[in-house]
């Protein structure tokens, strides 16, 4: 019995890392009914750049401070540039323009860094751990991870919930045309989406690149994981999508524990068997 | 009272009500192409008494592309079904292929065909799946049931596991009429092996614009277009979404069986990271589709030709091949999303495989007879 509440807690762990992945596509489609196949590669190029900073010898804290601001106003540029000229009822266009954009950013990262496994270095906080007796202990950078997860959401919500510019994405969200009636520039709150599901993306890189090794290959994975933890958990609802994090993470963690090789395989198939039996979800919001 | 003759997807085809007007897909542009399609045929399956091997090989890679890219785009394009997992069906038909011959000790031909019946079969399950997933979340999901038939498939020790197995020559050179084609063309067994597989991907690459072409002009084509044009109206029209929709992955899932079972027998060499490449197989078939003209049956063609030049002379440059072709698919959505037959054919209105039904006062059509 006792074996299993291991794999269970770092499954939880590693779900607070997958729902920093699954933020911000959650955000982009609740508010624009976009899916960003190039998500999980400008996690990667974040990392990337957040590794490239502290190569440079600028504190990793710091290189964190810069690399989110920088983030997001590449998913401004991105979503002013390219995104918001494609958006309309086909949407062919927005999923092929960010297919093209997935493989030049990948590429690119091949390109530019070589297609070697990097990690970033975050000194003694990456062995650090909190023992909580019986043998089992939770590593501190993991459990960090988790509360920035939890505190983005939060963050998030009252953004949306509390403000006069959140205010403003929800009715974008729910009707786009009535929204644009009473006065709000769709096109500058999709500019806005974008840069905040970058901006989180920024967060999910450092992340990414604390716990476990990375290299410029690993980004349709990512996106993969935070797809499934979007749909388990239901659209619409930032809870929903860290509780599908979490399913995601644990059923890899004990895939794993089971057989090593099972470890993605059995994330994949919990998002199917949750497909089969609740097709929109755990915590369903919004209507698709 | 007569009761007209209405089939499932509503379309009067009571020969009694149509006495004013006629119903016509041919235009003047098809029957040219029609006309010279069959000595066209007929002098690719000639060519390799006169044309190198080294030629057969380019050609049977076009050829299979261009099979791919007509399915991909009659998923996409024609029933808005944007899959990019479609390499979960070449890597199924490629494994069935391997399994089979190796461990059935089947013929390689019956191979192919029985191949592509497991990807249709396959595509069962995973319709009933991906189907509750709509628009772009329809594309991420087939993608995720690509990735578990490849970490399955990496499970089968005895087709190899992860890194995968090869087919002896043994086993390829079983394939049917192999001495016909030794003594015909008086060649070697590899020789003769590259004249065969260049037979079967033309056949292939023939058989799937036939099977696309008539699937378009039936009722299910009619049925195609009025979902494309507003799914809600077609089915209070009396069209079954959701069995057309159905209908058209699993007859695309199985042809893409077939062609990833010939590819993987020609390569006689398979691994899951190589039959199951996003980039080789759906990457690759999204841009040949898009730069030559989504929806259409042109497009196609001229993108495998376009996507064949391009690979000629810019692969060498490896990821910044890749740059450019993702660079290219971006700057076409934007500013020429018809692609090139789009922009060509849409001044003149000209269809070399016309779908589209128009009608004809009968007046006009008996003053031309």
């Amino acid at each position: 019995m006792l074996g299993w509440i291991d794999p269970l807690l770092q499954g939880v762990l590693l779900g607070g890392l997958y729902s920093l992945y699954a933020t911000g596509l959650s955000v982009i489609f609740g508010i624009m009914r976009l899916v960003n196949l190039a998500h999980g590669d400008l996690i990667v190029l974040s990392a990337f750049l957040i590794l490239a900073a502290s190569a440079a010898g600028v504190p990793i804290v710091l290189a964190c401070a810069v690399v989110v601001p920088l983030m997001f106003a590449v998913g401004y540029a991105l979503q002013t540039v390219l995104l918001n000229r494609a958006l309309g009822r086909n949407i062919l266009p927005p999923l092929l323009i960010t297919f093209g954009l997935s493989i030049i950013v990948q590429n690119g990262l091949l390109e530019t860094f070589s297609a070697d496994t990097r990690r970033l270095n975050v000194g003694t906080l990456e062995s650090a751990s909190l023992p909580l007796g019986s043998g089992i202990a939770v590593g501190l950078m993991p459990l960090i991870c988790l509360v920035s997860a939890v505190a983005v959401i939060v963050l998030l919500n009252s953004v949306f919930y509390r403000t006069a510019l959140g205010r403003a994405f929800r009715a974008t969200s729910d009707d786009v045309e009535i929204a644009q009636l009473m006065g709000i520039n769709n096109k500058s709150i999709y500019a806005l989406t974008m840069g905040i599901a970058l901006a989180v993306c920024a967060i999910a890189g450092f992340f990414l690149g604390a716990r476990a090794n990375f290299d410029p290959s690993i980004g349709p994975a990512r996106l993969l994981y935070a797809f499934e933890a979007v749909i388990i958990g239901g659209l619409g609802s930032l809870w929903g999508t860290l509780a599908g994090g979490i399913v995601v993470g644990v059923a890899q963690t004990i895939g794993a524990h089971i057989n090593p090789e099972w470890q993605i395989l059995s994330g994949h198939v919990a998002f199917l068997i949750v497909l089969v039996i609740r097709p929109r979800g755990l915590f369903p919001r919004a209507v698709d | 009272m007569r009761v007209s003759r209405l089939n499932p997807v509503g379309v009067d085809e009571d020969p009694r009500h149509s006495s004013r007007f006629s119903v016509a897909t041919a235009t003047r542009a098809s029957t040219v192409t029609a006309l010279l399609a069959v000595p066209l045929i007929l002098l690719l399956f000639a060519l390799p008494a006169f044309a190198s091997r080294a030629l057969l090989q380019e050609l049977f890679y076009v050829f299979t592309m261009l099979a791919l890219a007509q399915l991909w785009n009659l998923l996409a394009g024609c029933a808005g079904l944007i899959s990019v997992g479609q390499q979960a069906f070449v890597g199924i038909g490629a494994y069935a292929l391997f399994a089979f011959t190796l461990m059935a000790g089947l013929e390689p031909v019956l191979s192919i065909v029985l191949a592509g019946i497991v990807a249709g079969l396959i595509a069962v399950p995973a319709a009933l799946i991906v189907f509750r997933l709509r628009g772009a979340y329809f594309a991420i999901g087939t993608w995720v049931v690509a990735e578990v038939c490849r970490l399955v498939l990496a499970q089968f020790k005895q087709l190899g596991g992860g890194t995968g197995t090869s087919l002896p020559p043994d086993i390829v050179d079983s394939i049917v009429s192999l001495d016909f084609v030794r003594h015909l063309f008086q060649v070697r067994s590899p020789a003769a092996r590259d004249i065969l597989a260049y037979w079967l991907a033309l056949v292939l690459a023939v058989g799937t614009l036939v099977l696309v072409y008539k699937l378009l002009r039936s009722r299910y084509g009619l049925a195609l277009s009025a979902i494309g044009d507003a799914e809600a109206a077609a089915e209070s029209a009396g069209v079954d979404v959701f069995r057309t929709k159905l209908l058209i992955y699993i007859a695309t899932a199985t042809v893409t069986g077939m062609a990833g079972a010939l590819i993987f027998l020609q390569k006689a060499r398979i691994s899951p990271d190589a039959a199951f490449s996003l980039i080789d197989w759906t990457a690759y078939v999204i841009f040949i589709v898009v730069i030559g003209g989504i929806g259409t049956m042109e497009g196609p063609i001229i993108g495998v030709v376009i996507f064949y030049l391009l690979q000629y002379y810019l692969a060498a440059l490896g990821s910044w091949y890749l740059i450019l072709l993702g660079a290219l698919a971006i700057l076409l959505m934007l500013f020429a999303p018809t692609g090139v037959w789009g922009v060509i054919s849409g001044p003149f209105d000209i269809s070399l495989f016309p779908v589209r039904r128009r009608l004809m006062p009968l007046s006009l059509k008996e003053s031309r007879e």
